[in-house]
């Protein structure tokens, strides 16, 4: 179409670079300078005390990652096979949790797990033993494998319903049975929607500092509450930002891993 | 058949994990007394939500920070789509594409600290309001400028020439053939900005100064973990949300229903 507007992304593009791109490079400088903006490794060094923390939050955030397509996978499919209004129906219920704020949803499970929440205050009535469940690992796992479920779901579910039911009935008619057709079907051509499902699940979890600060307690820092801290308690922009630096990098390292095994996984159903 | 009846009931369990601790907020929502061992129905966390100064107060700044915010970002983005769309710069397109996803894939949490930096670099705090709002923008517009570009790709040309040809000026035919066709996307964009504001805590967090908005407001009463109130506000959120989901997918359900049945007739 043949209109003389490109003038019109001209606002866009200025925006853009004023409060993204410019506020990204602001990142690494500050990270690469100290507080008088002369050029330090500093930040960087004290930076790298925090690996541990950081492979913390990788690991929770892989193994919730790992929980949620687990227990995705089958619930899609299911959901994907169905008639029209009963998918859509069970979309719903699955979307309906994720318009409430992930901060009231993350609230609902401390009230469960509290040491005088929902659980506890049943096993006492019954004359049981309390258990400790809130501030351990298990909890921000839970919390995690609990709000990001549905961005597991909706991918999965969206990619699952494009599959031809006659595609899966030719496989069983070939000999397979269901666990052939799934490893050899099924699973392949899901391949994208499981990629954008563990990008959309890993990134959040990993970068965290609400589900950690409110069920993790004191001894499950991650590397969200650091960044957090270092902007609003501590108020050091140099370390915070190389803080975060550190953990963009892992995000990016993820993305790249993640999307190249997307490609070549294409190329080859093409083949 | 075995196997069906078994993926129903795992089915069923999924959809009872995510529900379970909503549904369990909800009863103790009209608990009497604090903690979650049941005291008897009550009111009480109603009335003293609603006479909360400070949950009210945030609840319409961030109302207004929404609307603010998504108005600018829909005529942003709109503008945007429309712009990108006319291009014939192949580079300049790519790299439009690859800014606008960048807040896309970005953690929130840099997004905020980002902003939080050039701020405090430019010294824009001010009283937050100001900064709150580009800050909402800028997650805003990139959903608003994706819901569009799509829609201008459909648009058939030769309805755009043939307007002219019948006499259109190009800003008349622009009007008159492709605004119509964008509306959707425009409406779409819209309304996902508009959720996306009101839901968003870690980015205002960084950027809201002194300013409270409710999700912020909430994790402050939530960190303290006493506040039944909070289990009030949830229940009507939640309800509000189903309404407004029923009432789109009802009228999408009913629509769908039609076709059918006009269909159904034609034959």
């Amino acid at each position: 179409m043949k209109m003389k507007a490109r003038w019109a992304s001209y606002p866009y593009i200025v925006w853009m670079i004023a409060f993204t791109v410019i506020p990204l490079c602001m990142i690494v400088y500050f990270a690469f300078t100290d507080g008088s903006g002369s050029f330090t490794l500093e930040y960087i060094k004290k930076s790298a005390y925090h690996i541990p923390t950081l492979v913390k939050s990788i690991y929770l955030a892989a193994i919730s990652t790992a929980i949620c397509l687990v227990a995705a996978y089958p619930f899609a499919y299911y959901v994907s096979r169905k008639s029209y209004s009963k998918q859509k129906m069970m979309i719903m219920l699955v979307m309906l949790p994720m318009w409430m704020n992930f901060l009231l949803r993350t609230h609902a499970l401390s009230a469960l797990i509290e040491d005088n929440g929902v659980i506890n205050t049943l096993l006492m009535k019954l004359g049981l033993e309390p258990l400790q469940m809130i501030n351990t690992e298990g909890a921000v796992i839970f919390g995690m494998v609990y709000n990001y479920l549905p961005y597991m779901i909706l991918p999965l579910y969206s990619i699952m319903t494009k599959i031809d039911s006659r595609v899966i009935e030719a496989a069983a008619d070939l000999g397979a049975n269901t666990l052939q057709t799934h490893k050899s079907v099924i699973l392949p051509l899901s391949v994208p929607g499981i990629v954008s499902g563990i990008t959309m699940v890993f990134v959040p979890s990993v970068s965290t500092f609400v589900i950690s600060g409110l069920l993790g307690g004191s001894d499950n820092y991650l590397i969200g509450d650091l960044i957090s801290v270092q902007f609003n308690s501590a108020y050091n922009l140099n370390y915070g930002s190389a803080t975060s630096l550190l953990l963009m990098v892992v995000v990016i390292i993820t993305m790249v891993i993640f999307n190249r095994l997307e490609t070549e996984d294409s190329e080859a159903t093409l083949v | 058949m075995k196997k069906n009846k078994f993926s129903g009931v795992y089915a069923a369990l999924m959809l009872l994990f995510l529900y379970a601790p909503i549904i369990i907020l909800i009863v103790f929502s009209f608990n009497s007394e604090k903690g979650y061992s049941w005291q008897g129905f009550s009111l009480k966390w109603y009335k003293e939500l609603f006479s909360n100064e400070l949950i009210m107060k945030s609840f319409a700044n961030t109302l207004i920070v929404a609307l603010v915010a998504s108005v600018v970002a829909t005529v942003l983005g709109a503008l945007a789509a429309i712009g990108v769309h006319s291009m014939n710069n192949k580079v300049a397109k790519g790299l439009i594409k690859n800014v606008t996803n960048f807040p896309l894939i970005n953690p929130e949490i840099v997004t905020g600290i980002s902003l939080m930096l050039l701020f405090a670099a430019t010294r824009m705090n001010g009283n937050g309001w100001g900064t709150l709002i580009i800050a909402h923008i800028t997650f805003c517009v990139p959903s608003v400028f994706l819901s569009i570009l799509p829609k201008l790709r459909q648009i058939n040309v030769s309805l755009y020439e043939a307007a002219m040809d019948l006499g259109c000026s190009p800003a008349k035919a622009f009007q008159k053939v492709v605004i119509p066709e964008i509306m959707p996307g425009i409406i779409t964009g819209f309304l996902m900005a508009f959720t996306y504001s009101i839901d968003d805590f870690v980015i205002s967090f960084f950027t809201a100064g002194n300013l409270q908005t409710l999700p912020i407001t909430i994790y402050s009463m939530v960190r303290k973990r006493v506040s039944p109130e909070i289990n009030a506000l949830s229940t009507l959120i939640f309800v509000v949300v189903l309404a407004v989901l029923l009432f789109t997918n009802i009228r999408d359900i009913r629509k769908e229903k039609e076709r059918e049945k006009k269909s159904a007739a034609r034959r």
